[in-house]
């Protein structure tokens, strides 16, 4: 007699979503990247990588500018001065610059 | 390899790569390569008067590593494709950087 063990152990899938699992959900979705050297993203996200190389349409960049207004010693004003860029096209963005 | 083959779909398109020193160059896509290296025909800096030391070179080797952005023409982007593309991509993630020469 031959027992039979069925296996029942499933194909290992990674039932814990990884954060990379969690941007594939954003995927066609407008999202907000932060950037090395003071910049921010808002696009479409179309593609995306384990690097965090990604495609964004319909892009819209903000690089801030701080001002440091150094009157007053007690208080030091930042002046943000958002310069705003608008690249309509398609974006591929390294993701070795990303941050956020 | 998602972007690799994605960029192998852009040899030539005009594209704008911005590089991590500001400087943004136009030109034609005419090779790319597995550490997304780029290599452009026939550029032009895009603002000519701040960056003057280009102006003899017709074509141009880009580093991967040093570029920011690339600046592509939406018409040649079909985006369900990249979407599904990415989708696939996310569930074999690349082990510690699959980037092995074999000679």
């Amino acid at each position: 007699m031959s027992t039979e063990e069925t296996l029942t152990a499933p194909v290992e899938q990674n039932a814990v979503e990884e954060p990379l699992d969690l941007v594939r959900l954003s995927l066609d979705e407008r999202i907000y990247v932060k950037l090395r050297g003071d910049r921010e993203l808002r696009g479409k996200l179309h593609a995306y990588d384990g690097h965090l190389n990604m495609i964004l349409g319909d892009v819209e960049e903000t690089i801030t500018v701080v001002e440091i207004n150094e009157e007053t010693y007690e208080e030091v004003i930042r002046v943000h001065k958002m310069t705003v860029k608008r690249t309509s096209e398609m974006l591929f963005v390294r993701g070795d610059g990303v941050i956020l | 390899m998602l972007f690799y083959s994605f960029f192998k779909t852009l040899i030539g398109h005009q594209v704008t790569v911005e590089l991590k020193n500001d400087l943004a160059i136009t030109g034609v896509l005419t090779s790319v390569d597995q550490f997304l290296n780029i290599k452009l025909d026939d550029i032009r800096v895009v603002d000519d008067a701040k960056y003057p030391h280009m102006m003899a070179v017709k074509n141009c080797f880009i580093r991967g590593s040093v570029v920011r952005y690339v600046q592509l023409p939406a018409s040649a982007v079909d985006t369900a494709l990249l979407q599904d593309a990415a989708r696939r991509e996310a569930q074999q993630p690349t082990t510690g950087g699959a980037h092995s020469i074999s000679r």
